[in-house]
């Protein structure tokens, strides 16, 4: 309890203090238990994901293509399509999102096509997923004849992480100290060679660090996938980028949508597996994360 | 005691492990200005910021000793520092008025601390003992972040004032001021004088000895010399303080 | 030569939204040919693939906005909570514990959260109001807002950041609690970057797809019961690629018309939100 200072209660003002700290400490308990309510939905939907699909998770479930048999049912083809996946969205989406942080880091003048390319990449980092799903479908799919391929799903999801790539590539080109390229450009280098011997190699980590997150998310996607026609039940993998292929997450989708309680465990199965995969990305995104600040900070 | 307003004892202020304020002892008579000098660093600032717990906002800083108002020690457990800020206003280096209106910002003080009588009145009384009323009557519903630099200050100042504080403390007010807009402030704070008991941190020396009546020079976290301001400046007894005024550090 | 190439990079991103425009519009401009636009906007019956066909598209609307509505009710005051614990209260070491946290829950795949809706939030649902389908609005609603607590706290919480240590301690100086200093200066001094943070999420619960598709159902339908089936704006786009609808064929082209739709409303949001956004930075720095 607090005490009252001298000659307080003898002016105009009542203050009430009693009642404005209890105020205060029920609003606290109200923020504190809103951050505790996602701690508990993270949890909950851990454990229940665990509950669920940890029996399955074998050997063989890995190993295993897809199957109308519960029990020897296995997420090969859709693992080794995520990974296709991956690759292709990496090989396709870094050089163009690079390109694009170095054109508008270093090279743009600040004038209104460069402006308007600015807000266009951040207006595009908001449209939904399955927007660029139906472009998909559209333009690689149908216009370019890719068909339902992993090809075709790397397009898409290329554009879908571009946003996000260039963004925090031009982030970390941008925190390449100036001083940097006065030294390069003092002694007599190019613009291109500047950029390509002094910028880049420092930028690099942190624009690597972008990459894995923005896979990351492109790793998780099922929408745009599902619009551009990734089958569900492949029983092979695919051999080159125009075979048609599954991912994890239309796995998942697809087990978690049949009523069978079997096919509900499978799927909590290769969500322990896609979070798994998930979890080590990031972390190696924050260990590159680490080391490149220790670097710098030297 | 009651031509006392303020006596610190033994006061001292940590940073983590460093010492920032050292065993201060020194009192602040009331209806007086008090300026506190010294070079930047010499804990000035930190010693005002003891004297309404605004330090207990910083995490790493540690109080100890007393700081003694009115015969009760600011730093008891017991005591609220909530009441305390109420009680002893406080005007910061920059400007900072609130993005509400101008009358808004005189309000806010009366509106959480349950002020009984009237709201415009007082608004309107804070005003004009900051000098800004002519100024502003006319425009109380406009955002206060459209006035000058000077405006905003005195805006801070009412606002200050709203409260009915019994102390005013000014951590370097005009610093950030033109010096017409710093000559406004110093002829504000000769007027408030009759009313308030004012402590104003200052780097200006000059405006420490045009202000304040009685000044105390800091130096490394220590009161070197304290005492009448024309003695101080003229006569100093300690050679840091003559070393200091001269321009010779600092 | 070089400029030229790092050029073109530059202007895929632009290409892109000139593709989901054209697309999306020549698509609609076949589909419209045979449905009046009229039709399409106000019908209040969304059948195309009976063979009673309807396309109003209000009841795909009315299941949208429905969860959209409710994950809102969810995510923006537990968002926005959050954001003031971390800002104003959270001692370092805890918010340090408290983001990563976020962001593993903003990582986690949606179709993870579909998952979770039919598998945990469902059935708690079905005990609570006994007689409830297996497909409710309500699992949908409450996974997307939960999905979007973490935007809705890490943005709002970039503005709370943002504003001046100066204001916080005027109204400290005067005598406010930390509750009063936080409701009374902070959060409106922020207000238009939590704005701008509350329309991105908003424009997130739109375009969610496979959350929703998977718990919400698929029955387009004019509701305001959330324990009932419902159908979105993205959940039918889903249904069709999932079907074996000829290409070409006017029940492929609703995919468009709709998703033409859905692309407008997030846009327009996204663009407002990241206005706003520009302009409570411009404020502040």
């Amino acid at each position: 309890m607090s005490v009252s200072l001298p000659g307080a209660g003898q002016e105009r003002f009542r203050p009430r203090l009693a009642r404005r700290h209890r105020t205060g400490r029920i609003f606290r308990y109200l923020c504190l238990a809103s951050i505790a309510f996602s701690v508990a939905v993270l949890i909950a939907l851990l454990v229940d994901v665990a509950v669920d699909g940890l029996r399955w998770l074998s050997l063989d479930f890995l190993t295993r293509y897809p199957s109308r048999i519960p029990a020897r049912a296995g997420i090969k083809s859709a693992i080794l399509g995520s990974l296709w996946m991956m690759g292709l969205t990496a090989a396709m989406s870094f050089p163009l999102g690079v390109g694009a942080a170095i054109y508008l880091e270093e090279y743009s003048k600040k004038n209104r096509l460069t402006g308007l390319i600015q807000t266009n990449i951040a207006n595009l980092a908001g449209v939904p997923s399955i927007v660029y799903g139906i472009l998909g479908l559209a333009i690689f799919v149908r216009y370019l004849g890719f068909g339902r391929s992993v090809l075709a799903g790397a397009a898409t999801l290329a554009l879908l992480v571009l946003p996000v790539v260039i963004i925090s590539a031009q982030e970390a080109i941008r925190a390449v100290p100036t001083s940097l390229r006065e030294a390069a450009y003092g002694v007599g280098a190019t613009r291109w060679q500047t950029v390509r011997h002094h910028v880049l190699p420092v930028a690099m980590p942190g624009i690597l660090t972008g990459m894995i997150l923005s896979l990351s998310r492109a790793i998780g996607e099922t929408a745009p996938l599902i619009m551009i026609g990734a089958l569900t039940f492949i029983a092979f993998p695919p051999t080159s980028p125009m075979d048609p292929f599954t991912v994890l997450p239309i796995q998942i989708f697809n087990w978690t949508a049949k009523p069978q309680a079997e096919f509900h465990e499978l799927a909590a199965g290769a969500i322990i597996v896609l979070l798994v995969v998930l979890l080590l990305m990031n972390a190696s995104a924050i260990v590159m994360r680490n080391r490149y600040r220790a670097r710098r900070d030297q | 005691m009651s031509d006392i307003a303020l006596r610190t004892e033994e006061l001292s202020v940590w940073y983590g492990s460093t010492q920032a304020v050292k065993e201060i002892t020194l009192d602040v008579p009331k209806n007086q200005v008090v300026a506190f000098i010294g070079p930047s660093g010499c804990g000035k600032s930190t010693l005002l910021r003891c004297f309404n717990r605004m330090n207990d906002l910083i995490p790493v800083a540690r109080v100890g000793g007393k700081v003694l108002f009115g015969g009760a020690n600011l730093y008891d457990e017991a005591v609220d520092p909530v009441e305390v800020r109420r009680r002893i206003g406080m005007v910061f280096q920059k400007p900072n008025p609130f993005p509400k209106t101008i009358y808004e910002n005189v309000a806010f003080g009366l509106r959480i601390n349950g002020f009984t009588g009237n709201l415009d009145e007082q608004v309107e009384r804070s005003l004009r003992a900051a000098a800004i009323w002519d100024e502003v009557k006319d425009r109380l519903q406009d955002s206060a972040l459209g006035l000058s630099g000077g405006q905003q200050q005195r805006l801070c100042i009412a606002r200050a004032l709203a409260v009915e504080p019994e102390i005013l403390l000014m951590d370097e007010p005009a610093s950030a001021l033109d010096p017409i807009a710093t000559s406004r402030i110093e002829d504000l704070i000769a007027e408030l004088k009759t009313d308030y008991t004012i402590v104003i941190v200052t780097h200006n020396m000059q405006q420490a000895a045009r202000v304040s009546d009685l000044t105390a020079f800091l130096y490394l976290g220590e009161l070197i010399e304290y005492g009448v301001t024309q003695r101080l400046f003229t006569n100093p007894t300690e050679e840091r303080t003559e070393q200091y005024i001269t321009g010779r550090f600092g | 030569m070089i400029a030229t190439l790092l050029f073109a990079c530059g202007l895929v991103s632009v290409l892109t939204t000139i593709g989901i425009v054209v697309v999306l519009v020549t698509e609609s401009v076949g589909f419209f040919r045979q449905v009046p636009i009229r039709e399409f906007l106000t019908g209040t019956r969304w059948a195309p693939l009976f063979s009673d066909q309807a396309f109003g598209i209000l009841p795909l609307l009315n299941g949208t906005l429905l969860i959209a509505f409710g994950s809102m009710v969810i995510a923006l005051p537990v968002g926005l909570t959050s954001a003031i614990y971390m800002s104003e209260y959270a001692s370092p070491r805890v918010r340090g514990t408290v983001k990563p946290i976020l962001e593993v829950l903003a990582g986690i795949p949606t179709v993870v959260y579909g998952y979770f809706a039919l598998m945990f939030v469902t059935p708690i649902i079905r005990q609570v109001f006994p007689g409830t389908g297996i497909y409710n609005a309500a699992a949908g609603a409450i996974v997307v807002g939960i999905m979007i607590i973490p935007m809705v706290a890490s943005l709002s919480e970039d503005a709370l950041s943002a504003v001046p240590r100066a204001l916080r301690e005027a109204a400290y100086g005067l005598g406010a609690t930390r509750f009063e200093v936080s409701t009374r200066v902070v959060v409106p001094a922020a207000l238009s970057g939590i704005a701008a943070s509350f329309i991105l999420a908003i424009s997130r619960a739109v375009g969610e797809t496979m959350a929703v598709t998977l718990a919400a159902g698929a029955t387009p339908r004019m509701t305001l019961n959330f324990l009932e089936s419902v159908q979105t704006m993205t959940a039918y786009i889903v249904q069709v690629s999932l079907g074996e609808t000829p290409h070409g064929s006017l029940e492929y082209q609703t995919i468009f018309a709709v998703g033409l739709v859905l692309f407008v409303i997030t846009l327009g949001m996204n663009v407002v939100s990241n206005r706003i956004t520009a302009r409570f930075r411009e404020a502040y720095e």
